[in-house]
């Protein structure tokens, strides 16, 4: 099923869609179709040449360096992205510490850090779970203690994404032990190179290494680290995880995995027919394209009241819950559709990391571990739970 | 229906459970999967001279004689334990066809070693482009004198690696027909490696393999039947397997809710938490209700009956599975998705059931059939 967008909106996918077909090299895009990880070169390659063509950092307005995009082109272009295989691009950067820069950020500060983190020459983790501080984040223990020119930083961050990709961190960190869980947190921002700052990698269940585990011990922490002011941490935190929400919600990548997944299930022969042309399989498809284009005409209507000033509540919420459960039933789907081939794991090949010819269908050895994390996106991002919890609040239950 | 375990049964389980509570804890699990093998040698020989290995099997072949209910006991416990030695391909799929189809040279060759735990099995039947699918295959074993011509290639063969003889199915002049290969016979090729739930699996080629005329399992052109009834076994003893991860895994899963706090308070004070909870439960029971259907009908002769509770077990078994799988997932949180914590483990083991021996969708339509 395929939505048409106004005239404007599909000149300007086809400029998009132009560009990346003439610019992203043919390895990096096959990567990102077989779920494969996107190295750290790969990256910022990619970011590179976004920045060169006025593509980069979609979210950010004139002044800030950014394109000044409005919601429907953001959408577009996140689409069009996905629909031809980019590599995602790195959200701590550009769609979370930023905005907050954006916000509370001294012009000094955004002098500093904007344009770096635009070429993803600060390439930023994200530091704010810790091991007893989960959903409920707001009692975090890492501490930091006021040290006159800088902070004082000692404590365990955990499920640090890509701390071991990253140059920078954001981190919340307790500064007041006596006032309210929420109101003594401060946000930091520091380089990963400071001195007593330890990264440990954890290995997940599909063997691959996408999370650490960050110590910190006795790291000064510069003053100009510093984002807003002291003890206001929660609010900025709350700004941050919104945009978060929003890009959790993946409606692009669906969309291609959607097709991605009737091509392959076109391939694969069952009882001598193609798998995509019986009846039960396709009927299962159908049902999840349906719900992918009621979530799809979702988003577009909570932009068009956007552009009117409605600021989006728990909009955020519903896109995030009902994306991470169109992304995980997209991967049991694609998993059901290689039969017995999704059993071999070999997670090297899974994670393309070897030069062994593929066991089965090219595409088959990534699904099973794409299959098992993808279970993280009803849990990372603030749990479906909490969404749902929030949501209810908000109908004033 | 009986719904208690006879005195036989009792005592295997407390030996299989105990087996697995000494012998197979997380970190030396983690050294058996890890080791050149996969699998433990020194545990195969405790499994034979437990008698484990020959249970169901005659008493003039080193066995016991006993049920697949027995057997059934046994796999559960395995099951508890995310077992990794090679017990399904040699003794529920291996050694069950030979006794149901094998020639009395042929068992008096096989079946006595491996009840001593001096011979390893393997069947070999899916195929790149088979499927779930018995029939659908391209392997074909061609005559030559008085023996055959293997070629074709086998896919996602459990145990092909540790198994000292291959039984592969083939197409022969008019109807499909399995042959026992040796592994180390000249033009086969093994490439192993390991299945999502660490089990080991291969893809296995012959190339020009010849085989003499015993062997021949069962009869030529006809062992589809056979072959049949090997994978309701493989599917039955799959969800006795099933059965025992998701029991340990809502034990997990249940002490976790219990213990980890956030806001204040254990998560399992959270209402949306215990509901989920019960969910599991739930579908403990219910796929606990059909592997006692498919343990009773797994060895019986008449194909249709046994092919429709096997196939419900199997539906009911996969989506337990997932309830299961998923929700401990979900109600861990990150922990449930890490290499070093247990959860994660079970989570895998019950993912891969549902790829073996037919997954919901093949069994779902052959009920329905
Ligand atoms: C792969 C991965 C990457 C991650 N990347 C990052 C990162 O880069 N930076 C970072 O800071 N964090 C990151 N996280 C952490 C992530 O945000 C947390 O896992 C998440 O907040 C949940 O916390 P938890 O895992 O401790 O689970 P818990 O909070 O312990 O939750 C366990 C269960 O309890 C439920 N629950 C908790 N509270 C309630 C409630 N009040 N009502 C109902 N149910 C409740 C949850 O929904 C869940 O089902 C990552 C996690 C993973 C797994």
């Amino acid at each position: 099923m395929e939505l048409t967008y106004p005239k404007e909106a599909q000149d300007f996918a086809e400029q998009i869609r132009a560009f990346v077909r003439a610019e992203l090299p043919a390895a990096i895009k096959q990567k990102v179709l077989f779920h494969k990880r996107i190295s750290r070169d790969e990256q910022v390659f990619w970011q590179r040449k976004l920045v060169e063509h006025g593509y980069a950092t979609p979210g950010w307005s004139k002044e800030h360096g950014g394109p000044g995009w409005d919601a429907l082109q953001r959408h577009v272009y996140d689409d069009v992205m996905s629909e031809e295989a980019a590599p995602p691009a790195i959200p701590f950067g550009e769609s979370m510490i930023a905005p907050v820069l954006f916000a509370v950020g001294t012009p000094e500060q955004k002098a500093h850090y904007l344009p770096k983190i635009r070429t993803l020459e600060y390439f930023f983790c994200q530091g704010f779970s810790e091991p007893g501080a989960g959903s409920d984040l707001a009692s975090l223990k890492t501490r930091a203690i006021d040290k006159g020119d800088h902070w004082e930083v000692n404590g365990q961050k955990t499920w640090t994404s890509l701390a071991q990709y990253a140059n920078m961190i954001f981190c919340l960190v307790r500064t007041d032990t006596e006032a309210k869980l929420q109101e003594g947190i401060t946000m930091l921002v520091f380089p990963m190179d400071l001195p007593g700052i330890t990264v440990r990698p954890i290995i997940t269940i599909d063997g691959g290494h996408s999370v650490n585990e960050t110590f910190f011990d006795n790291v000064k922490v510069p003053k100009f680290g510093q984002i807003g002011e002291p003890n206001k941490g929660w609010t900025y935190a709350k700004l941050l995880l919104g945009h978060e929400r929003t890009s959790i919600a993946r409606i692009g990548q669906s969309k291609r995995e959607l097709r991605h997944l009737k091509a392959l299930a076109s391939e694969q022969e069952s009882d001598g027919t193609p798998l995509m042309e019986q009846q039960a399989f396709r009927e299962k498809v159908a049902a999840l394209e349906i719900e992918l284009a009621a979530l799809e005409i979702t988003a577009l209507r909570i932009i068009s009241t956007a552009g009117k000033g409605h600021s989006p509540g728990v909009e955020a919420n519903l896109l995030k819950i009902k994306g991470s459960e169109i992304q995980q039933r997209l991967t049991e789907m694609m998993l059901e559709a290689v039969g017995p081939y999704g059993l071999p794991f070999d997670t090297n090949k899974g994670l393309g990391e070897t030069n062994l010819p593929p066991i089965g269908p090219e595409e088959a050895a990534s699904l099973g571990p794409n299959y098992l994390m993808t279970r993280v996106v009803s849990i990372y991002g603030g749990s479906n739970e909490i969404q749902r919890n929030i949501i209810a609040k908000s109908l004033g239950l | 229906m009986e719904f208690t375990l006879t005195d036989t049964q009792q005592m295997l389980q407390d030996t299989a459970r105990r087996l697995v509570r000494d012998r197979y804890g997380f970190e030396q699990r983690k050294a058996v999967v890890a080791s050149a093998l996969g699998y433990s040698a020194e545990l195969w020989k405790e499994y034979a001279e437990l008698g484990l290995l020959g249970l169901e099997l005659d008493e003039d072949h080193g066995g016991s004689g006993g049920s697949f209910e027995d057997l059934a006991v046994v796999v559960e416990a395995f099951g508890r334990g995310l077992v990794v030695e090679p017990f399904l391909s040699t003794v529920v799929l291996g050694a069950g066809l030979v006794t149901r189809a094998g020639s009395a040279a042929q068992k008096d060759a096989i079946l006595p070693k491996v009840a001593a735990g001096e011979m390893k099995l393997a069947l070999a039947t899916g195929e790149p482009k088979a499927r779930y699918s018995l029939e659908r295959i391209e392997t074909g074993a061609k005559r030559d004198g008085d023996g055959y011509l293997l070629n074709g290639h086998k896919a996602v063969v459990l145990g092909a690696d540790s198994a000292d003889l291959i039984i592969a199915s083939a197409r022969t002049a008019k109807g499909v027909s399995l042959f026992l290969v040796p592994r180390d016979a000249k033009g086969v090729d093994v490439r192993t490696y390991p299945n999502m739930d660490d089990r080991r699996a291969a893809e296995v080629t012959f190339d020009n393999v010849r085989v003499g005329a015993d062997a021949l399992l069962g009869p030529e052109d006809g062992a589809l039947l056979h072959l049949e009834a090997a994978m309701d076994r493989g599917a039955a003893a799959i969800c006795c397997e099933a059965l025992g991860t998701m029991t340990v895994l809502n034990e997990l899963t249940l002490d976790y809710l219990k213990t980890r706090t956030q806001f204040g308070r254990p998560i399992g004070k959270f209402q949306v938490l215990q509901h989920r909870m019960a969910d599991m439960v739930i579908a403990e029971q219910q796929a606990r209700s059909m592997v006692q259907l498919a343990a009773e009908h797994a060895n019986l002769d008449d194909a249709k009956r046994r092919a429709q509770a096997i196939s419900a077990a199997k539906v009911q078994v996969g989506q337990s599975a997932q309830i299961v799988g998923r929700g401990a997932i979900q109600l861990h949180g990150g922990i449930g998705l890490t290499i070093e914590f247990v959860a994660g483990h079970y989570f895998r083991r019950l993912t891969a059931m549902e790829m073996m021996f037919g997954d919901q969708a093949y069994h779902l339509k052959r009920f329905a059939a």
